[in-house]
């Protein structure tokens, strides 16, 4: 069981934790955030293992990991 | 589940005002999770150069002091000289730290003075839009290098780290990169190690992390990273170039 949560208004919609997971698990959401960006959400909670990997990639420090 | 992983303290609220996809924020949350995790944000004192690092006393939820041009080396042995309790660290880019204060950045090394240095290095002038750097890569096209940098008219990239490993002031000397997460891993581990270091009275110690700016090189996010692994790292191979706190 793991999950992150990312936030929204943060995001500036980089692609960089996408690029990092390696589940494949985040994708850009439809919406356009306050700042403009369509932002990161996690779409498949259940392949997501809690690496960690795009919270160590992300540079607006958007993401939080949960285990 | 537990929360595992969030906003290190020593990083205020505030949204950084970086590009999209910059690696200045990795960066930063590098710095202020060493910062937590050593006990010492009470203590620890910035210094933030000019550049796109300008700002760093919005984002660092600790003192945080501002030296433009280069002379971030002079205010922060200043600072640790006065105050030798405190945990000093200068944030430099390479047109700040390798151009406009080479002489500051060199005698500091020099003096080996207890401090720590965190040296940008992301091949060209970030914050002014992209003009060439002294770390630009030979044949890298910038705003002043239009057909690419030659090094019979503008000279080779000048590699810091080695430069400062051969003065005997200096202590620790890593080059460390932020284009994937392992390599992220690994460059929080020396930037630790590098304020432990000062903790501990060892003298100078200075971080070199390759860096990406997207905007100015003209890449999205994802083409830059990859660019750093593929072309940048050629020119700027990772790891310890000097330790002699062992
Ligand atoms: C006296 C003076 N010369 C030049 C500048 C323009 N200037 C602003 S930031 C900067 C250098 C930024 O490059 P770098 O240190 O590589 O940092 P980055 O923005 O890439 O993080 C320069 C030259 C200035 N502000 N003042
Ligand atoms: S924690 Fe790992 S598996 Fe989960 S979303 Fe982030 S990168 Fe993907
Ligand atoms: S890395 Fe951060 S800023 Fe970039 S898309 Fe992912 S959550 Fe958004
Ligand atoms: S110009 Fe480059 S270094 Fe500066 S914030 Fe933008 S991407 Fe980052």
């Amino acid at each position: 069981m793991a999950k992150i949560t990312v936030n929204n208004n943060r995001c500036k919609g980089c692609g960089l934790c996408i690029n990092a997971c390696p589940k494949k698990c985040i994708s850009f959401s439809d919406e356009i955030n306050k700042i403009g960006y369509h932002y990161a959400v996690l779409k498949n909670e259940k392949d997501c293992i809690g690496c960690g990997f795009c919270y160590q990639m992300c540079p607006d420090v958007c993401i939080e990991v949960f285990r | 589940m537990n929360k595992i992983l969030s906003k290190p303290e020593s990083l205020k609220d505030n949204p950084l005002s970086y590009c999209p996809g910059c690696g200045h924020g990795i960066i930063h949350r590098l710095i202020a999770e060493a910062v937590d995790e050593l006990g010492i944000r009470e203590k620890t004192i910035a210094v933030a150069p000019v550049g796109c690092a300008v700002f760093a006393y919005d984002y660092f939820n600790f003192d945080t002091t501002e030296a433009p041009h280069g002379r971030p080396p002079a205010v922060a042995t200043g600072i640790k000289r006065t105050n030798p309790d405190k945990i000093v660290f200068t944030y430099q880019g390479d047109g700040d730290l390798a151009a406009i204060g080479t002489a500051e950045t060199i005698h500091c090394a020099n003096r080996g003075e207890n401090i720590t240095v965190i040296f940008v290095n992301n091949a060209n002038y970030g914050m002014t839009g992209g003009q060439m750097a002294p770390t630009t890569l030979i044949g890298q096209v910038t705003e002043t290098t239009p057909f690419g940098r030659d090094p019979l008219r503008e000279g080779y990239p000048v590699k810091v780290s080695e430069l400062l490993a051969n003065l005997e002031g200096t202590k620790y000397i890593e080059r460390v990169t932020v284009f994937d997460a392992p390599h992220v891993i690994q460059a929080k581990k020396a930037i630790k190690k590098a304020f432990q270091n000062q903790v501990e009275g060892n003298g100078y110690s200075f971080i070199e992390v390759i860096s990406h700016c997207p905007v100015d090189w003209g890449k999205t996010p994802l083409e830059a990273v990859k660019w750093v692994e593929e072309v940048f790292l050629k020119t700027f191979p990772l790891g310890v170039i000097k330790d002699t706190t062992k």
